[in-house]
C-alpha cells in the first residue's frame, strides 16, 4: 500500500538518502550521536532511579544528618539537579565539536546547490 | 499574627488582586496584537514562522512547563509533606535530558508542525496520524482540565469567591481569554505570553526566595531548624511522609516517579515548541535554557517550601482556603503584604492562562493537520483551510476546556497532571523513540504500542484508588479499585515499550527502506529541515 495520503511534500526529496546513509561520513556521524546519547541517557535514568529507589526503600540512610540539619536526601536531591545541569553542559560541548561540523559537511554537500538561490534563509 | 486573619478569609485586597491581574491581560493582549499581524500561512500560525531564537524559546518552554500544579503545588507539598514534595521536582526537571538528548534536535530535522508528522514519516500515513492525534488530544484534554480545575481553587484562595457560581463565572472567563489569545496570536501570541509569564514567575519566586534566606541570615540549616520547629516535627526533612506509609504507596511513588520522567519528552505541547525554533541548533540550546531555567525555579520552589512551612506552618496553610496551593500566596503575603501577594496572585493567573494557551494550539494544531488535512483532505487541504479549521478548533477546545474546567472543579490538580504525563510517557514515548532509532520499527508496531499505552493508562486509573474505593476518591461512595497504585506509569509505560517491540518483531511486513533511509540522514544531518518563514 505504501504511504497513501502523502503529505504535500513541499520539496521534492533533496538527496539520495540510501547512499549518504552508507557515507563513511555520516557513519561516524551517527556513531558518535548514539555513542554520547545512549550511554548517558541510560546513566542518567539509572541515576535517578536509584535515587528513587532510595528515598522510597531507605529513610534511615537519607535522613542521615551531614551538617547541621541538611541531611543525606536533599543533598542527593541537589546532587540530581547538578547533574543535570553538568550532563547538560558537557553534551552542548560536545555536539559542538563532535556533531555540529560533520553534520554541517553532510548538508553542505547536498544543499550548497540551493543554498545558492536562497541565502537569506541561512 | 498576620496569617491567621489570612487563613480565616481571602489574604490580601481581591481589588488589587484583579487590578495586577488585569494591567499583565491588557500588556499581554498589546502585545499579542502585535505579534498577529503576520499570522497568514500554518507555519506562522502553529510554529510562529520558526522565528523564535533558543534563548526565547527556552523561556518559553519553562513557562509552558512550570505550570500552576508545578509552581503552586510543588511549594504547597513541601510545605505540608516536607521532602516527599521536593521529590516531584527531581524527576520533572531530569526529565528534560531525555528531550535534550534524544529528541528535540531530531524531532526538529524531522517534523513540521505536530508530533505526528515525526511518527509518520516512515511509517503508514493515516493510521499512525489518527493514533498520534488521539493520543495528543487525550494528553492536552486531561492537562487542560488540571489546569482549568486549578483556575478555580485559586479563585477561591486569591479573590475570596467560595460559591461555585462565582468560580465557574472565572473559569470562563479565564477559558475566554485564552481563545482570545489563541485565536487571534497562534503560536507567536502564545509564545510571547509564555515568555513574559516565565520571566514574572522566576523574578519573582528570586525575590521571594532571597528574602526568605535573608531572614534564616542566609544559612539553609537555619531555615530548615525554623521548618522542624514551627511544624514541631523533624520528620518534615526527611523522604517518607506521604509516600513512605505503605508498600503500595512506595510503588506507587516508583510509578509517578517514572511517568514523570519518561513523561516530559512524549508531552506534545513541549514537542510542538521545538519547531518555533529555525534550526535543530536553536532547537538544542532551547532546551539548554530551559533547563537552567527550571532548574533555578525547583531550587527557588525548596526554600520557598520550606520558606512556608516554617513562617506560618502546615496547619495554617492546609486550613486556609485552597489548602496545600495556599502555601506560596500565604508566604508572599507573609513577606511582602497585599502588594507582593497581588503580583505573585497575577502570576499565578498568568501561569494558568499561558499553559492553557499552549495546550489549545497543540490540541487545534493536531486537529487542523493530523485529522483535517492528512486523513479527512488526504494532504490535499489548502493552507488557508487548514489555518481556519485550526481557528475553528481553537474554539470548540476553549469551550470544552471550559465545561470540564467546571465539571473537574475541586479535583485533586496534582493527579490530573500526572496522569498526563502517565498517559504521554505510555503512549507516545515508545513510538517516538522506536521510529527515531530502530530500523525495523513497523507500523503495526507504532499503532499497537500507541493505543496500547493509552488503554492500559487509562483503564488502571479507572480502576485505581483515585477514582473509587477511599474516601478522597473521585466517586467516594463506590468501590472499584482493582489496582493498588495512583499511577500507571510502572505498568502501561514497560507494556507500550513491549507491545511495540512484539509486534514488529513478529509483523511479516517491512516499512519503505528509503523512508528509513531518509528519516534516519535528515534526523541527524537536518538536510530538508523546514526553514525559518521570511517576512
Amino acid at each position: 500500500m505504501g504511504n497513501e495520503a502523502p503529505i504535500a511534500e513541499d520539496a521534492a526529496p533533496v538527496a539520495d538518502f540510501a547512499a549518504l546513509r552508507e557515507s563513511e561520513k555520516f557513519r561516524t556521524l551517527k556513531r558518535r550521536h548514539r555513542s554520547f546519547v545512549f550511554p548517558v541517557v541510560i546513566a542518567c535514568l539509572l541515576w535517578y532511579v536509584a535515587y528513587v529507589l532510595l528515598a522510597a526503600y531507605a529513610h534511615d540512610f537519607m535522613s542521615t544528618r551531614v551538617f547541621g540539619s541538611v541531611n543525606i536526601g536533599l543533598l542527593l536531591g541537589l546532587a540530581q539537579i547538578a547533574t543535570t545541569f553538568i550532563v547538560t553542559t558537557w553534551y552542548v560541548s560536545y555536539a559542538n565539536k563532535h556533531l555540529d561540523p560533520i553534520a554541517t559537511e553532510i548538508r553542505d554537500s547536498v544543499e550548497i546547490p540551493e543554498a545558492l538561490t536562497d541565502k537569506a534563509g541561512r | 499574627m498576620l496569617y491567621m486573619e489570612a487563613a480565616s478569609s481571602a489574604p490580601g485586597n481581591p481589588i488589587l488582586n484583579i487590578g495586577i491581574f488585569l494591567g499583565f491581560v491588557a500588556i499581554t493582549m498589546i502585545i499579542v496584537f502585535r505579534a498577529s499581524k503576520n499570522n497568514n500561512t500554518a507555519a506562522d500560525y502553529y510554529a510562529a514562522g520558526r522565528s523564535f531564537t533558543g534563548p526565547q524559546n527556552g523561556a518559553a518552554i519553562a513557562g509552558d512547563y512550570l505550570s500552576a500544579a508545578s509552581f503552586l503545588g510543588i511549594v504547597g507539598a513541601i510545605a505540608i509533606q516536607g521532602y516527599d514534595g521536593f521529590l516531584y521536582s527531581i524527576g520533572f526537571l531530569v526529565a528534560w535530558l531525555v528531550a535534550l538528548l534524544l529528541v528535540a534536535e531530531l524531532l526538529r530535522n524531522t517534523g513540521k508542525f505536530t508530533m505526528a508528522d515525526v511518527l509518520s514519516f516512515r511509517l503508514k500515513q493515516r493510521p499512525v496520524r489518527i493514533a498520534a492525534a488521539t493520543t495528543t488530544l487525550v494528553v492536552c484534554f486531561f492537562y487542560l482540565l488540571a489546569q482549568m480545575a486549578g483556575a478555580g481553587g485559586l479563585v477561591s484562595l486569591l479573590l475570596g469567591i467560595d460559591d461555585k457560581l462565582g468560580q465557574s463565572i472565572v473559569i470562563t472567563v479565564v477559558g475566554g481569554l485564552m481563545i482570545l489569545y489563541v485565536l487571534i496570536g497562534g503560536m507567536k501570541g502564545t509564545t510571547w505570553v509564555q515568555i513574559i509569564k516565565a520571566v514574572l514567575l522566576i523574578s519573582g519566586a528570586a525575590v521571594m526566595t532571597v528574602w526568605v534566606l535573608a531572614l534564616h541570615g542566609f544559612n539553609l540549616s537555619a531555615l530548615l531548624d525554623h521548618a522542624v520547629a514551627t511544624a514541631n516535627n523533624p520528620a518534615i526533612l526527611d523522604p517518607g511522609l506521604k509516600y513512605g506509609v505503605s508498600d503500595a504507596s512506595r510503588l506507587d511513588f516508583l510509578s509517578l516517579g517514572l511517568a514523570l520522567v519518561l513523561g516530559t519528552a512524549a508531552l506534545p505541547h513541549v514537542l510542538m515548541r521545538f519547531y518555533t525554533v529555525p534550526t535543530a541548533k536553536e532547537a538544542r540550546r532551547s532546551v539548554v535554557w530551559a533547563i537552567w531555567l527550571i532548574g533555578i525555579f525547583y531550587i527557588f520552589t525548596l526554600v520557598l517550601g520550606y520558606g512556608a512551612a516554617a513562617l506560618i506552618g502546615a496547619e495554617a496553610i492546609a486550613a486556609a482556603p485552597g489548602g496545600a496551593n495556599s502555601a506560596a500566596p500565604l508566604l508572599a503575603f507573609e513577606l511582602g503584604g497585599p502588594l507582593l501577594l497581588g503580583l505573585i496572585s497575577a502570576v499565578a493567573f498568568a501561569t494558568i492562562l499561558a499553559v492553557v494557551a499552549g495546550l489549545t494550539i497543540t490540541a487545534a494544531a493536531s486537529f487542523a493537520h493530523d485529522i483535517y488535512a492528512s486523513v479527512i483532505k488526504k494532504g490535499k487541504a489548502r493552507p488557508e483551510d487548514e489555518v481556519k479549521v485550526a481557528r475553528r478548533t481553537v474554539v470548540v477546545i476553549g469551550i470544552v476546556a471550559i465545561v470540564g474546567g467546571i465539571g473537574a472543579n475541586g479535583q485533586n490538580i496534582a493527579f490530573l497532571v500526572a496522569l498526563a504525563f502517565a498517559v504521554a510517557a505510555s503512549a507516545n514515548l515508545p513510538t517516538i523513540l522506536y521510529s527515531l532509532f530502530w530500523k525495523r520499527f513497523t507500523t503495526r508496531g507504532a499503532v499497537w504500542s500507541m493505543y496500547g499505552g493509552l488503554i492500559s493508562a487509562i483503564v488502571l486509573i479507572a480502576f485505581s484508588p483515585v477514582v473509587s474505593g477511599s474516601p478522597t476518591s473521585m466517586i467516594p461512595g463506590a468501590n472499584f479499585a482493582l489496582f493498588p497504585l495512583s499511577n500507571p506509569g510502572l505498568v502501561s509505560i514497560p507494556l507500550a515499550f513491549f507491545l511495540g517491540w512484539i509486534v514488529t518483531v513478529l509483523d511479516k511486513g517491512v516499512e519503505s527502506p528509503e523512508k528509513q533511509a531518509e528519516m534516519e540522514v535528515r534526523s541527524l544531518t537536518g538536510i530538508g529541515a523546514e526553514k525559518a518563514t521570511k517576512h
